[in-house]
């Protein structure tokens, strides 16, 4: 029992959850935070990888990765988000 | 030694505001109620924390970061507080005694 | 005898999975919202326990706090519309949930199977850290050792934000989220008097990334925060004309990284081998570059539409 442990499989929860919401769910805005559960999941995964019993110090590669994962995140984020604005938009010209 | 007894007296007591605060947050009927609860344990919770945390670090610097942290989260909460009070006012929200 | 802190961390695993589930089943959209910000937050929470600061700090200002902002936004035009509900034949659902247990069982025999605490790649950065220009070593990947990683994800910010900006030219003019005047004048004062905070702790990010956690990414964020607060109390009002300052803004930090990266080569050196008498100045240089663009940039996509689709509409009330 160790702390990488630990969060290594709250990593894989969260990312399966996230992953069942993706295929399962219908709402736009709920797909897409589903995704956003994944991602976080496979940071938590890059986290512990990167994680060593202290006092050594963690592996900083991973963490970059995960740096740089976190903004590509919101960049894909903020596209579905207007996409989503778009779709509401359209739906409701066309009932009108 | 001494100061570490302190500073641990010092975290406990805000943990103890953030448990209750909570627990106001859960229990109480309507939102300003809840606010109430919220701002007041959390506002000493926080202040508690920090104060016992920057008796533990080594530096000055440290320590005025860590009651930097203390004030802007205690401004922000208060304004929050208030924005949120004011919609629950605006918007008709059920209330007790209204 | 269990350690304390490991029934921390088993407490906190829990409830970083539980709140995902909430996440995905609770009926309010709004709370829904509000759960994945404390999700963000609790996860953040997790990555301090990880030992990875950089990561806690980036994942609390840009993946829970400024999308946060971002999906209240979103929320706030598209809340009138109900929500759809899985609408999926049953079948169809439990042949999903049973791929994803079969995903899951993978995955975490793959994990058990693994070992834990490999020195991988930090024994390399250690040795070249002196190189680097840096002190702090996850702030010498992002910028030197793995420099083209983060160039491109600067680009993918570029790219965003243009996407935005084309998608939402055909979104109705709802009225943008303000803290106006009819708030009172709290939200104002507030701004008056956080504003100047926000920018130095910002730009102290920025500048202690060099040899602690923090960076441009984390320092970008919390001046975006700036750019949103601007924006909520109409302090700035985004008009036609400075459209062209704001591309400018956009394009800087991918201009001004690649410019760099590409000036430095030559004489025997690669593109992004920077000399190493000049290497702090440089990668200084180009984090203030892309500070800038990523908080132009973040604040853009929380205003989403360009100021022009407001002006040829008529303005806003």
């Amino acid at each position: 029992m160790s702390t990488g442990l630990i969060f290594g499989l709250t990593g894989l929860g969260v990312f399966v959850v996230g992953l069942c919401g993706a295929l399962v769910l219908v709402d736009p805005l709920r797909r897409v935070l589903a995704l956003k559960l994944c991602s976080v999941g496979a940071g938590f995964m890059l986290v512990v990888a990167a994680w060593k019993a202290p006092p050594e110090a963690p592996d900083p590669v991973p963490h970059a990765l995960v740096i740089t994962g976190i903004v590509v995140m919101i960049s894909a984020t903020a596209v579905a988000l207007a996409l989503i604005r778009r779709l509401h938009t359209l739906e409701h010209e066309h009932h009108d | 030694m001494s100061i570490e007894l302190l500073a641990l007296v010092l975290i406990a007591a805000g943990a103890a505001f953030f448990v209750v605060g909570t627990i106001g947050l859960l229990r109480f009927p309507d939102t300003l109620c809840r606010l109430h609860a919220l701002t007041k344990a959390d506002g000493l919770g926080l202040g508690l924390t920090c104060l016992g945390v920057a008796l533990l670090v080594g530096s000055v610097g440290e320590m005025l970061r860590i009651l930097l942290i203390w004030g802007l989260v205690a401004v922000s909460s208060a304004v929050s507080g208030h924005l949120i009070a004011g919609h629950v006012l605006r918007s008709n929200a059920p209330v007790r005694g209204r | 005898m269990i350690d304390p802190l490991l029934l921390f961390d088993v407490i906190l695993g829990l409830a970083i999975v539980s709140l995902a589930v909430t996440v995905l089943v609770v009926r309010d959209r709004f709370a829904m919202i509000v759960l994945v910000i404390v999700f963000g937050l609790m996860s953040a929470l997790a990555w301090v326990r990880l030992a990875a600061p950089d990561v806690a700090l980036a994942e609390a200002a840009i993946g829970t706090g400024l999308t946060g902002a971002l999906l209240l936004a979103t929320w706030r035009q598209v809340r009138t519309e109900p929500e759809r509900w899985p609408a999926l034949p049953r079948g169809v659902m439990v042949i999903n949930m049973g791929l994803c247990a079969l995903v899951l069982a993978g995955l975490v025999g793959a994990f058990l199977a693994t070992p834990l605490g490999t020195p991988g790649l930090g024994v390399a950065v250690a040795d070249n850290l002196a190189d680097s220009g840096v002190e702090h070593p996850v702030t010498a990947v992002l910028l030197n050792f793995r420099a083209y990683d983060t160039l491109m994800e600067v680009v993918v910010l570029l790219v965003a934000v243009i996407a935005v900006w084309m998608i939402d030219r055909g979104v109705s003019q709802a009225p943008q989220p303000t803290l106006g005047p009819e708030l009172g004048d709290l939200p104002r004062g507030f701004a008056r008097l956080v504003l100047p905070a926000i920018t130095v702790i910002g730009a102290y990010l920025l500048w202690v990334g060099t040899s602690a956690p923090g960076g441009a990414f984390q320092g970008g964020a919390v001046l975006a925060a700036v750019g949103i607060l601007l924006l909520l109390t109409q302090r700035y009002q985004p008009q036609p004309s400075h459209r062209p300052l704001a591309r400018g803004v956009f394009v800087l930090g991918v201009a001004g990284f690649a410019a760099v990266a590409l000036l430095v080569a030559g004489g025997g050196r690669v593109p992004f081998e920077y000399p190493a008498d000049h290497a702090k100045t440089l990668i200084l240089l180009i984090e203030g570059l892309v500070t800038l663009s990523i908080a132009a940039t973040l604040a853009a996509l929380f205003h989403g539409r360009e100021p022009e689709a407001i002006s040829t509409q008529g303005g806003r009330s």
